[in-house]
């Protein structure tokens, strides 16, 4: 049953293979620049699993200790994984045990193919899923490790290497706004944060840029309920 | 930051990313509904949170001596690139190398 399982996960994660040995090799290189030992990427990427909030925490761990700060950041960074698992309610009932690791391991990737792919008949659904998750771990985490171990080798002048994060978010963006016609979430996002930015500076931003898109989203809700209306 | 200030950051990361993972399944065990602000804020916050993440990434530029140029130099060749070939891992890749070119050489 798990072998048939296995042999129908695998080749949904194989792209993501890519992907993620590329992007976790990065992160796990990033951190090594910044100092870590490579004990730091391979446990964080494990135990987090959010690619970009583990990016962030890069930049967390360098700044001023600042423990609240850092779970209302996770909280908005990740908030999405919320929708995922609403989503997934009915999916993962009664897979027994498995459920658990399935929630663990909910990143974006995992959730697509999950989400999206029925395994064939005669695949165990519990199984299929687990093995999608478990594989797609096993490159993020094999990445991360990898990449920061190349960081002992490999000696450069990594001056600036800390914008392949910006990049992946650029990237992101760009494919998420060209994914809907109405930009008007994007917009706020953007906005409200610059616009926080300047006004409170680059310490204290970030609280009050969540606050704020909240309140423009729950605002605009309401204006939207009442056109319907 | 000290080696156990470290620790609780990451564990608070983890706590704050599980957190969001298993509130669903706590708190809409079996059928129960979700309210619906919830399902709206979870489809529309991913969009605007990409956006908060990439100005995030440039607070510190915006202030610095070049006032970001290097990095909107780089992020216009990233958009340029990945428009004209789509492809993920090339944009970010080419776009990291032509900052860390930037930076080094030129500013």
């Amino acid at each position: 049953m798990k072998t048939k399982a296995f042999k129908a996960a695998l080749p949904h994660t194989l792209p993501i293979c890519i992907g993620f040995l590329f992007l976790g090799m990065s992160y796990g290189f990033l951190m090594r620049s910044k100092g870590f030992s490579f004990v730091y990427p391979m446990l964080m990427s494990f135990f987090i699993f959010a690619g970009s909030m583990e990016f962030v925490t890069v930049n967390l761990l360098l700044s001023a200790f600042n423990p609240l700060y850092a779970f209302f950041l996770t909280l908005m960074v990740n908030a999405r994984h919320l929708f995922y698992g609403l989503s997934m309610l009915e999916r993962y009932q009664n897979v027994g045990w498995k459920k658990l690791y399935l929630i663990f391991g909910m990143c974006d990737e995992s959730f697509t193919i999950n989400y999206t792919v029925l395994p064939p008949l005669g695949v165990d659904r519990g199984w299929f899923m687990f093995f999608v998750t478990m594989l797609n771990q096993i490159y993020w985490v094999s990445g991360a490790t990898l990449g920061a171990l190349l960081g002992y080798v490999i000696h450069f002048d990594t001056t600036g290497i800390e914008f392949v994060m910006t990049a992946l978010f650029v990237v992101m963006f760009i494919e998420q706004w060209e994914k809907t016609e109405h930009h008007r979430s994007a917009l706020i996002g953007v906005g409200c944060t610059l616009l926080c930015l300047l006004l409170f500076g680059s310490e204290k931003f970030i609280l009050p840029a969540m606050a704020l898109i909240i309140l423009c989203f729950t605002l605009d809700r309401k204006k939207t309920d009442k056109e319907e209306k | 930051m000290t080696t156990a200030q470290s620790m609780i950051t990451i564990a608070v990361v983890v706590l704050g990313t599980m957190l969001t993972r298993f509130l669903p399944f706590l708190i809409f065990p079996e059928g129960k509904t979700p309210p619906r602000y919830i399902t709206y804020l979870g489809t529309v916050l991913p969009y605007a949170v990409i956006g908060l993440l990439v100005v995030y990434c440039l607070k510190d530029a915006v202030f610095s001596s070049f006032h970001g140029l290097p990095e909107l130099l780089a992020i216009v060749c990233i958009v340029v690139l990945h428009k004209w070939k789509r492809n993920t891992l090339l944009s970010i890749g080419v776009g990291t190398v032509i900052y860390m070119v930037l930076v080094q050489f030129i500013f």
